[in-house]
């Protein structure tokens, strides 16, 4: 690269405007459960005025999922705090985890929380930046058109750009 | 959402009830409502979620208003929200 950039003088740096704060997420689970927490920090951030970035990784890809995102799942099976309590024997069975999943999505609705797909609109509309994994659907086989609209497909090194500037990080 | 325009206190305020809803809800459709605001306004909200009344005081701390006033009484907390400087 052979341009120089320099400052405008006409706008020194101690008037630049302050910078928002940000939060940058990464989102590694495809659970139901799993997809809750990184969508209510998102949504909680842009509401103080953060600005908010989520980076979709392994199943947590499964969350911007178009097909998948409104069949995310419980886990009966090694979950002991989950919906419905069973020892791992039990929780193998079929139609445990169908049970756990509808559990815990009326849980969500008696509560008058926001579905996954719900939340994602709210977020969207809010101005979360989404990043898509490039490697998980590489490796996954997800390919753009499997994803709903609006995310960015992108590797480690474009979320750390991201995750560098901001001021709290988070692995869920 | 129900909005209340009142002049009591000679400042335009509207009402925003959140009973029943919990994080990040409460926070979520305050900040909205803030947003539609002008410097000087002030939000009454009224919550029933016991974590608001961390959240509520946070929320406007990190957003620049200044909370006005809070009352928690049998199971409610009511939020008076001026809103802040435009960032």
């Amino acid at each position: 690269m052979t341009q120089t950039q320099t400052h405008d003088e006409a706008t020194p740096l101690a008037e630049a405007p302050p910078r928002s704060k940000r939060i940058a997420i990464v989102a590694s689970k495809g659970t139901l459960d799993g997809a809750y927490p990184p969508m209510i920090l998102a949504s909680t951030a842009v509401s103080l005025g953060w600005e908010a970035g989520i980076y979709f990784t392994f199943y947590g890809l499964d969350i911007l999922h178009a097909e998948r995102f409104e069949k995310l799942k419980v886990a009966s099976l090694a979950n002991p705090a989950g919906p419905i309590q069973l020892p791992n024997l039990l929780g193998a069975i079929p139609g445990a985890t169908a049970a756990a999943t509808k559990v815990m999505r009326k849980w969500m609705r008696d509560a008058r929380m926001p579905s996954i797909p719900e939340f994602i609109d709210m977020t969207q509309d809010l101005g979360v930046r989404f990043f898509a994994c490039a490697t998980t659907m590489g490796v996954m086989g997800v390919e753009e058109s499997d994803l709903i609209p609006g995310a960015d497909i992108a590797g480690a090194a474009a979320f750390l750009d991201y995750a560098a500037d901001a001021d709290v990080s988070l692995f869920v | 959402m129900t909005t209340q325009h009142t002049t009591d206190t000679e400042v335009e305020t509207i009402e925003l009830d959140c009973t029943g809803l919990l994080c990040p809800l409460p926070v979520y459709k305050a900040a909205l409502a803030l947003g539609r605001l002008q410097p000087g306004e002030r939000l009454r909200l009224i919550t029933t979620d016991p974590g608001a009344l961390q959240d509520v005081p946070a929320m406007a701390r990190q957003r620049r208003d200044t909370l006005v006033s809070v009352d928690s009484t049998a199971g409610h907390q009511t939020f008076v929200i001026e809103k802040g400087p435009e960032q």
